[in-house]
């Protein structure tokens, strides 16, 4: 009787780990079928290589590019942003500041990470935007300039978390060999540990980037709704988040093909972001330095 | 001279960091400075109003306290099952393998992602509608690799010799997990849980694709019923270009932040609290 219980609750907790599983092969199937059955009315070629997204309009054009040339520029932008003031606040964290201010600041980065996207989207607006357009008085209201600044201010936390782990994991022997041949903490700092952290560092940026491919509501509040063409941040644009947002607020007809949209522009996304993910795990596996 | 370099390098990694910090001393304060005079008892026990000056977080409010009640309540016994099973019953089969990895990658997927399969899955084929239940669905797949990953941690960090010792005394696996493992791990799962939640708490996205970005005056009364949640409000009156609804998003946002922390703060507390009496 006991042995029976055992196995049934065995079997019962292997089933809670499998739905983790069974969430992925969710995703990817509905994906799969959705986009297919928007793919029996507009040609691959054409939604992966048009250059004008207009599914509400007729005619009708579905050109994937301005969408994500949209998602691109707010990655750039906010990897702009996060990447030097990240890699800084991890060189500080890890090389020069004592065990005191560390604690301190660890948790507050962990913070400002925790704060919600929305809250975000609301100061670049409220924000961000109204100080770029003192300096920038011709950038349109929404833009890709501010979104992607708050972006960026939503990734730093990773990166320099991230990165600070990393660098801190480099033995201490590296660092003391370095002194001793007569190097100042600058040089130990950028030319030592930096490079030994390396993969994990840019294992860090990838993920950043990943999540800033991925955000959602800062960009759909603050970067606008005009799918363009365009590398100009000041003008108003749009990300595949954005779309997708846009199409479920409005009331879009189940089964119709501005619905199945959402599939594509989903898969296109889930696809860029998963690559990016795989290429961080990759790179911090293959490229780690062994220290024994 | 490279002495003057090193300081300088010094300096500008002090401000970067502290840029971190001002940023968000900076965000705070803006919200404050333009939510703080709109946070009054009315603004939280009324519905939302086409008229600033009448409009209230009621109904956002009670849906996010629905929302995080019903999503702990699906996402923390599969989630804590799902870490149980991989630490203490799964072997090293390529079976576990391939689990670990996916949950480690369903961690990067973008919420809205998580929202088109909550879409599909719950308001269309399971025939949910844009209920409760949907979206708490839908956040629970969300947060489930976190519960799990943090779980996992936990019951990692419980030493071999007290399992051993269950064991020597005749107890079944079982017996040893519940009665062992799972209490000595409780506190570092708590806490990894109410941090899910906070996430959860937070998250728009996701409800806005199962649709729940509607106006609803009312309070739900059961996990069937429509709804709307504190991000989707602040979304809503953010978007709008009035300035009085800017406000009204204000104080929404603090609201908001209020609740994630004291989820916070209790996870802080707990981990602390716990972490006294318990000592290998």
């Amino acid at each position: 009787m006991q042995q029976v219980r055992e196995l049934a609750i065995e079997k019962a907790l292997f089933l809670c780990a499998l739905i983790s599983v069974l969430t992925t092969l969710g995703i990817v199937l509905v994906l799969i079928f959705e986009t297919l059955s928007f793919f029996e009315e507009v040609p691959v070629l054409d939604f992966l290589t048009g250059t004008t997204w207009a599914p509400t309009y007729r005619p009708q054009h579905f050109g994937v590019l301005p969408l994500i040339n949209g998602t691109l520029m707010i990655a750039v932008g906010a990897a702009v942003i996060a990447i030097p003031l990240g890699m800084a606040s991890a060189i500080y964290l890890s090389e020069y500041a004592g065990a005191r201010v560390r604690q301190t600041v660890k948790p507050v980065l962990e913070v400002l990470a925790g704060i919600p996207t929305v809250v975000y989207g609301y100061f670049a607006i409220s924000f961000i935007t109204p100080l770029i357009r003192e300096f920038v008085p011709d950038a349109n209201i929404f833009n890709a300039a501010s979104a992607s600044v708050v972006v960026g201010i939503m990734i730093l936390p990773m990166i320099s978390s991230l990165s600070d782990d990393a660098m801190r994991s480099v033995p201490r022997s590296l660092r003391e060999g370095a002194y001793a041949l007569g190097s100042t903490k600058l040089e130990v700092s950028t030319k030592i540990v930096v490079p030994a952290a390396l993969s994990g560092i840019i294992a860090s940026f990838i993920l950043a980037i990943s999540r800033a491919v991925g955000e959602t509501m800062a960009v759909t509040l603050a970067a606008g709704a005009t799918p363009k063409l365009t590398l100009n941040f000041f003008e108003s644009i749009q990300t595949m988040t954005a779309y997708i947002v846009q199409v479920s607020m409005g009331d879009t007809p189940y089964g119709s093909i501005e619905y199945r949209t959402i599939f594509a522009i989903g898969m296109v996304l889930f696809i860029m972001t998963l690559l990016m993910n795989i290429a961080s795990m990759w790179i911090k596996e293959r490229y780690r330095e062994v220290y024994t | 001279m490279r002495r003057i370099k090193g300081v300088v390098f010094e300096y500008l990694c002090l401000v970067a960091t502290s840029a971190a910090l001002l940023l968000l001393a900076l965000l705070l304060w803006d919200a404050w400075d333009k939510g703080a005079g709109w946070l009054t008892f009315r603004f939280l026990d009324s519905f939302p109003s086409r008229f600033p000056e009448q409009a209230g977080i009621k109904s956002a409010l009670w849906g996010s306290i629905w929302l995080m009640l019903l999503t702990a309540l699906i996402s923390i016994p599969l989630g804590v099952g799902a870490a149980i099973y991989l630490e203490e019953y799964a072997g090293r089969t390529w079976l576990t393998r391939i689990i670990e990895i996916n949950i480690s990658n369903l961690a990067g997927v973008p919420s809205i992602v998580y929202g088109i399969l909550g879409l599909a899955l719950f308001v269309r084929w399971m025939m949910l509608g844009r209920s409760l239940l949907a979206g708490a669905l839908t956040m629970a797949l969300l947060i489930l690799p976190i519960i799990i990953i943090s779980s996992q941690e936990a019951i990692r960090a419980v030493p071999n010799s007290i399992r051993e010792a269950s064991y020597a005394l005749g107890a079944t696996k079982w017996q040893t997990v519940k009665f062992h493992v799972l209490p000595a791990a409780l506190p570092g799962i708590l806490t990894g849980n109410i941090l899910a939640l906070s996430r959860a708490v937070g998250e728009a996205a996701p409800l806005i694709m199962i649709g729940a970005l509607t106006f609803i005056a009312f309070t739900p009364a059961s996990p069937f019923d429509p709804f709307t949640a504190l991000p989707i409000q602040i979304f809503n009156w953010a978007s709008r270009p009035k300035a009085e609804f800017q406000y009204l998003a204000a104080a929404g946002i603090l609201v908001l932040l209020a609740l994630l922390l004291t989820m916070n703060a209790a996870a802080i507390i707990i981990r602390n609290k716990y972490q006294k009496y318990i000592k290998w």
